[in-house]
């Protein structure tokens, strides 16, 4: 049965004290600070108020094992290049239009085979979750790449959470839909609302992260605020941006760009050199960011974390499975 | 018009044909091009040597819709852009792109249907640019006519280049085909005895 917005955790699960407190402190910005900065900041500048709170710093995170060594894309290309049709196709458009999503308050609805349904306050979800910053490569199916910090939490931990039942195989993903807050579902480019997914082993990998920010500091909306999915060994538009929806289930979702063009990208959509997409080789990935004369870099199997997700394909044809 | 007006008017048209491409030099200069260089000097020469292309094809139903002859003096000029535009979007895959190698190459065109179809149009400019000039006109006598109507075939895979390399919205392709329809369809006997 769904209650509307029931707190994350029952009255009989206490969480220790201590916990709480550090919870409490994760975002270190105090509503009060923050009316007091933005009013100041909107009336000097005249910026939209959402726009803002992409600069709220996330202090409390720890640094991840699993980031990768290498110099993140600068801040101005991570947050200006971005593929978000929900505010239009091209990639300026979101940092442009994103500003008209309300990102607080937000509320996410847990739904399918869990012991846990409901409606759920995000700041609920986010209270019981320990942060981290993951430095992943993003690659995307249209062969470049990026690399960012992004903050998050492990998705594993927020499922266990969740209590899916034993017939869970799947989890579904579904982003905001609301023409009104994201202009580019006016056109129907893809069938709206946008829907990912992935199976449980995929979903309960400790690389799949679900992140809250990048750089430091609350995502920003054009890269997927207040919640998006991170999961770096496959092409990016797996990572679904503004989540409303978590559904766990026993039959594979119908996601979006699957359902749009069946045969260039499919449910996996692991990061493959070896499999070309329909139209162009992913043999190589232009690098965003990098001087013009910069050669294109190998893309590795799995974007390079082949280590941890190779055994979860094992017998499986990847040219089929693509 | 006198032939010295001619001469300034051309001169003058060929220096607004160049500002796109001084555009794009001085973003490459001033580092403007944006998250990714390479892409967007693609954009752009793709997308002026396709404008190009166009305004070539238009001279011909222009001339005729207000009975001038006057177009038609930009045929070469125009073509000849298209030419210069294409060779620097070749130049931006082969140099940025596949940095020159083969092996590269060989990877991404046999991948690739649009850029095959792009390599084959641009290999089809090359005949025609080469015999641009009034001398091969005359040496040629009506095979020059004959082998020039190759620029509709070219339009055509020049379009369907844009439109197999769109992932989902097709709104500028569309833009082109369309425009490259209707100048097409000036040269259908049946149109062309109507409106021009």
């Amino acid at each position: 049965m769904l209650i509307k917005k029931p707190a994350f955790i029952g009255e009989n699960e206490v969480t220790p004290k201590e916990d709480f407190d550090n919870s409490r402190s994760l975002i270190s910005v105090s509503r009060r600070q923050f009316l007091a900065k933005s009013s100041t900041i909107m009336l000097a500048s005249g910026l939209a108020p959402s726009t803002l709170w992409a600069g709220n710093k996330i202090e409390k995170y720890t640094k991840s094992v699993y980031s990768i060594k290498e110099k993140p894309t600068p801040y101005e290309y991570v947050t200006t290049y971005n593929n978000f049709y929900e505010f239009g196709t091209a990639k300026g458009d979101p940092a442009v239009n994103a500003h008209l999503l309300k990102t607080k308050p937000w509320s996410v609805t847990i739904e399918g085979e869990v012991g846990k349904p409901g409606v759920y306050d995000l700041e609920d979800i986010l209270k019981r979750q320990q942060f981290e910053e993951r430095i992943y490569r993003l690659r995307c199916v249209e062969a470049w790449s990026m690399v960012v910090p992004w903050i998050g939490f492990p998705l594993a931990d927020l499922i266990k959470q969740i209590e899916p039942t034993s017939k869970a195989k799947y989890v579904e993903f579904t982003t905001l839909y609301d023409p009104k807050q994201m202009p580019g579902q006016n056109r129907r480019t893809l069938k709206w609302p946008y829907v990912e997914g992935l199976r449980m082993d995929e979903a309960m990998n400790p690389l799949s992260l679900m992140a809250t920010g990048l750089y430091g500091e609350e995502l920003p909306n054009q890269n997927g605020a207040p919640l998006r999915l991170i999961v770096p060994w496959k092409y990016g538009f797996k990572s679904i941006k503004s989540i409303v929806k978590i559904r766990l289930t026993e039959h594979m979702p119908k996601t979006s760009w699957n359902e749009s063009v069946s045969h260039e990208y499919g449910f996996y959509a692991n990061v493959n050199p070896t499999v070309p997409h329909p139209r162009w080789s992913q043999s190589r990935e232009r690098i965003i960011g990098a001087p013009l004369f910069t050669p294109k870099r190998d893309t590795e199997m799995f974007n390079g974390y082949g280590e941890q997700v190779a055994s979860l394909y094992e017998g499986m044809n990847l040219k089929r499975f693509f | 018009m006198s032939k010295r007006q001619l001469r300034l008017l051309k001169v003058i048209v060929f220096v607004v044909c160049l500002l796109p491409f001084s555009f794009i030099v001085w973003d490459t200069l001033n580092n403007l091009l944006g998250a990714d260089p390479i892409q967007t000097l693609h954009f752009k020469t793709g997308d002026w040597t396709l404008r190009f292309l166009l305004l070539t094809l238009s001279l011909s139903p222009l001339s005729r819709l207000f009975n001038v002859p006057l177009p038609l003096r930009f045929s070469r000029m125009f073509g000849l852009f298209t030419f210069f535009y294409a060779s620097m979007h070749m130049l931006v895959w082969l140099v940025l792109d596949q940095s020159l190698s083969i092996d590269n190459m060989l990877e991404d065109v046999p991948a690739s249907p649009y850029i095959i179809l792009g390599l084959l149009a641009y290999t089809l400019l090359i005949p025609l640019a080469a015999t641009s000039t009034a001398h091969m006109m005359r040496v040629m006598g009506d095979s020059w006519f004959t082998l020039h109507k190759l620029i509709y075939l070219i339009a055509v895979m020049g379009v369907i280049h844009f439109f197999w390399l769109t992932k989902l919205d097709y709104i500028e392709p569309l833009i082109y085909a369309f425009v490259l329809s209707v100048l097409l369809a000036f040269r259908w006997p049946v149109i062309k005895r109507i409106f021009l």
